[in-house]
C-alpha cells in the first residue's frame, strides 16, 4: 500500500473516531441527551427544523453552553497540541521533542497566570492567549538556542534544558500565585490542572482562529520539514532557506502551543504521543504526518476528555491528568528503546 | 549548459581563518565545465573547508568566489541549489524516511518549474547511477553506511545541477562502488558539467581526475593534470611519506603506493 493511500486512509479513520467520538460525548453527562437530539438540535442551528429537535430547553442549553464549546475545545486543542509536537520534533530533528516535555507549555502557563494576575483577563481571552504566546515563545527560542548543536539535539541536552525551563517556569507560577489575589489564585489553579471545562464560545473561537491558521501553515511548510530531516546542510543545498524556516517553525510551535495552554492549562504529551504513533503507521512525510496529527490529536482529546468525566461518578478528573498517567510511561518507554538503539543516551 | 572547459565558479585570493589559524591562505582556482577537479592532501589540508567556499557554504575571510561572474554569497538558496548541488561527508537523516523519499527530496529546487516527468526521469537515472534500485523500498535509517552514502548520491544526482561538489564520496564504499561512483562523476563531466570532488585515494584521483588541486595546509601546493601534479618527490614531501609512483597505460594515469619493505 502507497503511503499516500495509508495517510489518508489512517486520517479517514480517525476522522471517523472523532465523528463517533463527537457523538458519544454530546449524549453523555448528568442528563442523558439521545443523538437524534443532537442531530435535531443541530440540524435547527442550520435552519431545518425536524421531529428529532429537543423540546426540553435545558436539553437544548446543555448541548449548546456546556457540551458543543468542551467538545470543540477538545478538538482545536488536541490538533493544536499534537501539530505544534510534530513540527517541533521537525525542528529539533528529534522525536522526543515536546511542548510539555521541553518547557514551552509551562512557558505559556506562567504567560497565563502572568495575564490572569495582572487582570489581563478583563480583555477576554484575548488577554491570556497573548501572554500565553510570549511565554511560550520565550520559552521555545531558549530551548532552541541552548539545545542544539550542529543543526539536531541530543537528547541528554533537550531533556536537561527542559528541566531547567520547567524548574524555571515553575518557580514562576509559584511566585505569581503567591502576589495573586484569592479570586485570581482560584482561578490560576484550577486552570493548571489542565481541563477542558467549562470552555466558552469566545475561547472556543479564539482558539479555533489560531489553532486552523497554524495547523494550515504547518501543512504548507511540511515539504520543507521533510528536507530538514536531511540536515540543515543538506536543506539549505537542495534550496531551503533554514533560517528562516527555524524562525517560522518556532513562532509557530509558540503560537499552537500558547493558545492551547490559554485557556485549559497544561496537557502534556499530546504532541509526544500522537505524532509518534501516526509516524509508526503512515511514515515520516510530514504533509500525511501534520494532517493526521491534527485528526488524531483532536480525536485523542473527545476522548480523554469524554473518559475524564465518566471515570468516576459525580466528578470530573483533570484531563491533563490524565494525558500525563499515559504519556509519562509512553516517554519512558521511547527513551528506554532509543537508548537501547544507540547504545548511550545520544 | 555552458561551453567544456570554461569557468563557472571563480575563486580568487581566498582565505579562511578560524580562531586566529590560517585554514586556506590565498587560494586560486577555477572550476570548469565538463571536467574532475580533484582536491586532494593530507588530512587537515582544507579540502573540506575549501569545498564548502566553492560551494557557496562558507564565506572566505579573504578574497572572491564568483559563480558565472557573481559573488557566490549574493545568491539566494534555491537559486543556488538549481546550479549546484552538494554531497556532504555527514548523511544522517532524523527520521526513518524510505529511499524513494529520500531521493526524490533532490527534486525539491525543481518543484516549481518542472514536469511530474522531468522529475520521475530525473529520479530513475540518479537511482541508476547509484546502484540503489533494490534499496527504494527500505528505510534510510536501516542502511550500511556505504548503501546510505550511495542513497546521498542517487540524491545529489537527482538535483540535477551543472555544477556538482562530492566530499569524500568514496570513503565507505568498497571496491567495486568507489570506481564506480567514480565513473559516475566522469559520466556527469562528459555530460559538460563540472564535478568537484575531495578524495584521500590518490590513484583514484589519478585515475578519473582531469585536474588536481593538491593542499598542503590551507595552500595550494600544486594544480594541474594528473601527471604534472603527482610526482613522487611532491607526493612524499606533502604526505611526509616515501612512496613511488608508476604510470599506467599510454596516457601515464599514475598510481601512488607507499614504500614498503
Amino acid at each position: 500500500m502507497s503511503p499516500r493511500i495509508r495517510a489518508v486512509g489512517l486520517t479517514l479513520l480517525l476522522a471517523g473516531v472523532v465523528v463517533g467520538g463527537i457523538v458519544l460525548s454530546a449524549i453523555t453527562g448528568q442528563l442523558a441527551i439521545t443523538p437524534t437530539e443532537v442531530a435535531g438540535s443541530l440540524l435547527r442551528a442550520v435552519g431545518l427544523d425536524t421531529v428529532w429537535a429537543p423540546t426540553d430547553p435545558i436539553v437544548e442549553s446543555t448541548l449548546w453552553f456546556v457540551r458543543f464549546p468542551r467538545i470543540l475545545m477538545g478538538l482545536l486543542v488536541g490538533a493544536a497540541l499534537a501539530v505544534a509536537g510534530a513540527v517541533m520534533q521537525a525542528i529539533f530533528g528529534n522525536p522526543l521533542a515536546e511542548p510539555g516535555v521541553v518547557g514551552v507549555s509551562s512557558g505559556a502557563a506562567l504567560g497565563a497566570a502572568t495575564a490572569i494576575v495582572l487582570g489581563a483577563s478583563v480583555l477576554g481571552g484575548a488577554g491570556i492567549a497573548v501572554f500565553a504566546f510570549l511565554g511560550a515563545l520565550l520559552a521555545t527560542l531558549l530551548v532552541y538556542v541552548v539545545s542544539r548543536a550542529g543543526g539536531r539535539t541530543e537528547v541528554v541536552t533537550l531533556l536537561l534544558t527542559g528541566i531547567a525551563i520547567n524548574a524555571f517556569a515553575q518557580a514562576g507560577i509559584a511566585f505569581v500565585l503567591f502576589v495573586a489575589d484569592t479570586a485570581s489564585r482560584e482561578q490560576i489553579v484550577f486552570w493548571q490542572l489542565g481541563s477542558i471545562a467549562g470552555s466558552l464560545w469566545s475561547q472556543v473561537a479564539i482558539v479555533a482562529a489560531v489553532g486552523v491558521a497554524g495547523v494550515i501553515a504547518a501543512i504548507l511548510l511540511a515539504q520543507r520539514l521533510d528536507l530538514l530531516a536531511l540536515g540543515e546542510r543538506n536543506a539549505r543545498h537542495l534550496g531551503v532557506n533554514v533560517e528562516r524556516l527555524r524562525l517560522v517553525s518556532i513562532v509557530l510551535v509558540a503560537l499552537l502551543t500558547g493558545v492551547a495552554v490559554a485557556f485549559t492549562g497544561i496537557i502534556a504529551f499530546v504532541g509526544l504521543v500522537v505524532p509518534h504513533i501516526i509516524r509508526m503507521i503512515i511514515g515520516p512525510a510530514h504533509r500525511g504526518l501534520i494532517i493526521a496529527s491534527a485528526v488524531g490529536g483532536g480525536a485523542l482529546l473527545v476522548l480523554a476528555d469524554l473518559l475524564t468525566r465518566t471515570m468516576v461518578a459525580g466528578a470530573e478528573l483533570p484531563i491533563g491528568m490524565l494525558t500525563s498517567l499515559i504519556g509519562g510511561p509512553f516517554f519512558f518507554y521511547l527513551l528506554w528503546r532509543q537508548r537501547r538503539r544507540s547504545g548511550g543516551w545520544a | 549548459m555552458s561551453a567544456p572547459g570554461s569557468a563557472l565558479i571563480e575563486a580568487r585570493g581566498v582565505s579562511v581563518r578560524l580562531d586566529g589559524r590560517g585554514i586556506l591562505t590565498g587560494i586560486d582556482l577555477d572550476v570548469r565545465a565538463g571536467e574532475i577537479l580533484a582536491l586532494v592532501g593530507p588530512n587537515g589540508a582544507g579540502k573540506s573547508t575549501l569545498l564548502s567556499v566553492l560551494s557557496g557554504d562558507a564565506s572566505p575571510n579573504e578574497g572572491e568566489v564568483t559563480l558565472l561572474g557573481r559573488p557566490i554569497g549574493d545568491y539566494r538558496a534555491l537559486e543556488l541549489a538549481r546550479l549546484r548541488s552538494v554531497l556532504t561527508q555527514a548523511n544522517a537523516v532524523s527520521f526513518p524516511f524510505r529511499v524513494i523519499e529520500i531521493v526524490q527530496m533532490g527534486r525539491n529546487p525543481w518543484m516549481r518549474g518542472s514536469t511530474v516527468d522531468d522529475d520521475r526521469e530525473a529520479v530513475i537515472r540518479a537511482v541508476e547511477a547509484a546502484d540503489v534500485e533494490h534499496l527504494l523500498g527500505r528505510r534510510f535509517t536501516s542502511l550500511s553506511g556505504g548503501e546510505q552514502a550511495r542513497v546521498s548520491l542517487a540524491r545529489v544526482l537527482a538535483q540535477s545541477t551543472d555544477i556538482v561538489f562530492l566530499d569524500e564520496p568514496t570513503a565507505a564504499l568498497d571496491l567495486r562502488h568507489q570506481e564506480e561512483v567514480m565513473r559516475v562523476a566522469r559520466g556527469l563531466a562528459a555530460q559538460g558539467r563540472a564535478v568537484v570532488v575531495v578524495v584521500h585515494d590518490l590513484s583514484l584521483a589519478g585515475a578519473y581526475a582531469d585536474r588536481i588541486a593538491l593542499l598542503d595546509s590551507g595552500r595550494l601546493d600544486a594544480l594541474g593534470t594528473p601527471a604534472e601534479v603527482m610526482t613522487a618527490e611532491r607526493v612524499s614531501r606533502v604526505y611526509g611519506l616515501e612512496v613511488r609512483i608508476h604510470r599506467l597505460g599510454a596516457s601515464g594515469r599514475p598510481v601512488v603506493l607507499p614504500l614498503r619493505d
